[in-house]
């Protein structure tokens, strides 16, 4: 009989849970219109300020940025991201930058933006390299003229010497090609002394090879009178002009 | 006095020649009397374009003539006022009594029209009042200034080649010469009294010592502009460059062979400057000198070609020598100091050259033209303490000589009568050397 009893109380409540779920399910799939909100005052537009001090750093230094905002939900600023609605940060940028602050509200947005201009200070020297000496260096600081006597074109006892060295340095530097100018000075004829210069500059020519420089090395020019070092009419300028050249390279 | 005596002796020697030799009588004018002669001013019509035709016509008349180095030409202010314009208008005896005392009367008119510059000359021998006409010439060109001084020179040739022993006058001859007024030395060339400068070349290098061949078309010289220095030969013809080989080392002081077929050249493609010849394309190369030394500035004989002189330093200081044209036969000429840039005249008989004849230290010594006798070693000096004077060139007529001098400052071209007379400057700007004369 209890059995029964139990039996009629789960009936009873199947049928009023069932009663309530189509009472739910109904009154959910009815359209609700819901009643019109009170006319609430719109929300204030956000506002914000960013400034920035100092305005100009060297390269290298600090500046701080600092800004306030009202009314914002989300402040954010350009290259730094989601800042507090106000506060100041250090900022050291290496080059000239505008930052530039979005604040977000109810009320919409608001920008602010202040420059930071970064002064580029004088590159630093370059980091000192190895110095390195080009053959052209080595050539002149190691290859020395030659000096004649009027109207001669044998080598002087003190400038075997000179081609010693000289020939020394070349041998060493077979890679470098020269060339062995013959000059003259401004007394006598022109075309005897461009023959005059020929044979300056092959005397040194054959000196060179004798001490066993490589002839593929020298190329021989003569120019006379024609291209002097000095111009004064003295016996000390002429001597300068009574010269074999010795110059890197060959053209 | 002793050195006087020489010289005379010397003097005597050159005009000795002048019994035989028509044009060393005249061209040393020592010895030989000069022919007075009267120029003067051609009538002009009355075209506006003639009075300044005619004077440029006059001048260049005047000065040919006073230049040719056979005249003795009479002041123009001692001739009579009146104009004269054609034969008709001659007075015999006003022209030869004192003060004009002429023995030949030049004269004639000048006229243009329709653009024609028209020149009427006659030469007349005035103390042959029967017969004086020696020459009526008719001249038709363009009225340009160029071309009165074209005509002007050609009267004047004509003049000189009847009266000077019938050698061709030098009026139309140029002069080829270096001048650096560009920034560079080029080659330049201009009329023989030094009008009409111009350029030759444009290189932008160094050219020096330039030779213009018998025949006028071309211009032999050497030249940096490819390198070290070679033989560039240029035609006049077409105004560039022409194909040239190049010889390599020093190769320079290229000279012509009268004929036209062959050039002599020093070189040093062996190591040494020696010198060769060549023909005149630069093929068929003999090399005609083997010593050690500088060897430079061949000329050939224009008379034979069979000889050839030169410079060579194998003793020492520069001398002047002479060879064979195959390299035979080597003597020295000058016996002492510093002798370079020999000139063979167009007879043959002399060499023209440059000479320090004292060179030493503390000698007195300065470069000056001298003329030797080939033959006898000879020689008169025509230059005296004036620079420093250097590069003779003959004339085709043996009467001239062109050089380059530094006496007026800086180096420029001057020429003289082959006696050193009327030494003339003919370039005044910038640096102006190694003059040639030309052939004709």
């Amino acid at each position: 009989m209890e059995d029964q009893l139990n039996r009629s109380k789960l009936k009873w409540t199947l049928m009023v849970l069932a009663f309530a779920a189509i009472v739910v399910v109904g009154g959910c799939k009815k359209k609700e219109v819901p009643p019109a909100p009170p006319a609430a005052p719109p929300p204030p537009q956000p506002k914000a300020t960013l400034s920035v001090s100092p305005e100009s750093i060297d390269r290298g230094g600090a500046a701080t940025l600092t800004w306030s905002t009202q009314d914002a939900t989300t402040v954010s600023i350009e290259g730094i991201g989601t800042v507090q609605p106000g506060g100041s940060q250090s900022v050291s940028p290496t080059t000239s930058t505008t930052y530039r602050l979005t604040a977000q509200g109810p009320g919409g947005n608001a920008d602010a933006t202040a420059r930071l201009t970064v002064v580029q200070p004088p590159p630093p020297p370059p980091p000192a390299k190895a110095p390195e000496v080009t053959d052209e260096q080595l050539f002149s600081q190691n290859v020395k003229d030659i000096y004649f006597d009027y109207d001669r074109y044998d080598l002087r006892a003190d400038d075997q010497a000179v081609v010693d060295a000289d020939a020394a340095f070349l041998k060493a530097h077979t890679a470098i090609k020269f060339t062995i100018e013959g000059h003259c000075d401004e007394r006598g004829s022109t075309d005897y002394n461009l023959a005059l210069g020929d044979n300056r500059a092959n005397a040194a020519r054959a000196a060179l090879l004798k001490a066993g420089v490589s002839a593929d090395q020298i190329k021989v020019i003569s120019f006379g009178k024609e291209k002097p070092f000095c111009s004064e009419s003295t016996e000390a300028c002429w001597q300068q002009n009574r010269r074999d050249h010795f110059v890197f390279g060959q053209k | 006095m002793k050195r006087f005596a020489t010289l005379a002796a010397i003097l005597f020697m050159l005009v000795l020649p002048a019994l035989a030799q028509d044009w060393i009588r005249t061209g040393t004018g020592v010895g030989g009397e000069k022919i007075r002669i009267a120029v003067p001013d051609f009538s002009a019509n009355a075209d506006p374009q003639a009075a300044p035709l005619n004077k440029t016509f006059n001048a260049v008349l005047f000065n040919d003539l006073s230049e040719a180095g056979i005249f003795d030409v009479v002041s123009k202010s001692f001739y009579p006022l009146s104009p004269i314009g054609g034969p008709a208008d001659v007075h015999f005896d006003v022209w030869t009594a004192p003060p004009p005392n002429a023995a030949m009367l030049a004269f004639g008119s000048l006229g243009v029209n329709a653009g024609n510059l028209q020149v009427q000359g006659w030469l007349f021998d005035v103390k042959n009042a029967q017969n004086p006409q020696v020459l009526a010439k008719q001249y038709r060109e363009s009225a340009t200034d160029d071309n009165a001084r074209l005509i002007a020179h050609r009267f004047a040739d004509e003049i000189i080649f009847r009266l000077g022993g019938g050698i061709t006058g030098i009026a139309e001859t140029k002069l080829y010469f270096v001048s650096s007024r560009s920034g560079h030395k080029e080659v330049w060339a201009m009329d023989y009294d030094g009008a009409a400068q111009h350029a030759i070349t444009h290189l932008s290098s160094i050219s020096l010592a330039p030779r213009v061949s018998p025949d006028n078309s071309r211009v032999a010289f050497a030249s940096f502009y490819k390198g070290g220095p070679n033989i560039a030969m240029w035609s006049l013809d077409l105004g560039r460059l022409l194909n040239f080989p190049s010889f390599g080392g020093t190769t320079l002081s290229p000279a012509w062979s009268s004929d036209g077929a062959r050039l002599a050249f020093s070189s040093s493609r062996s190591g040494d400057p020696e010198i060769y010849t060549c023909d005149q394309n630069g093929n068929n190369l003999k090399r005609l000198t083997a010593y050690h030394g500088p060897d430079v500035s061949p000329v050939w004989n224009p008379r034979t070609n069979a000889q050839i002189a030169w410079v060579s330093g194998r003793t020492g200081l520069p001398q002047i020598y002479v060879m064979d044209s195959d390299g035979n036969n080597v003597q020295r000429l000058t016996d002492q100091g510093y002798a370079v840039s020999p000139s063979w005249s167009p007879n043959g008989q002399f060499l023209a050259f440059a000479w320090v004849r004292h060179y030493g230290p503390g000698a007195p010594g300065a470069s000056d033209i001298y003329i030797m006798d080939v033959a006898s070693h000879q020689w008169v000096q025509l230059t005296h303490d004036g620079g420093r004077n250097d590069f003779p060139s003959w004339s085709p007529d043996g009467r001239h000589l062109v050089y380059q001098s530094t006496r007026s400052g800086t180096e420029q071209v001057w020429t003289m009568l082959a006696d050193g007379s009327q030494q003339t400057q003919l370039t005044f700007t910038g640096s102006n050397s190694q003059p040639n004369w030309s052939w004709k």
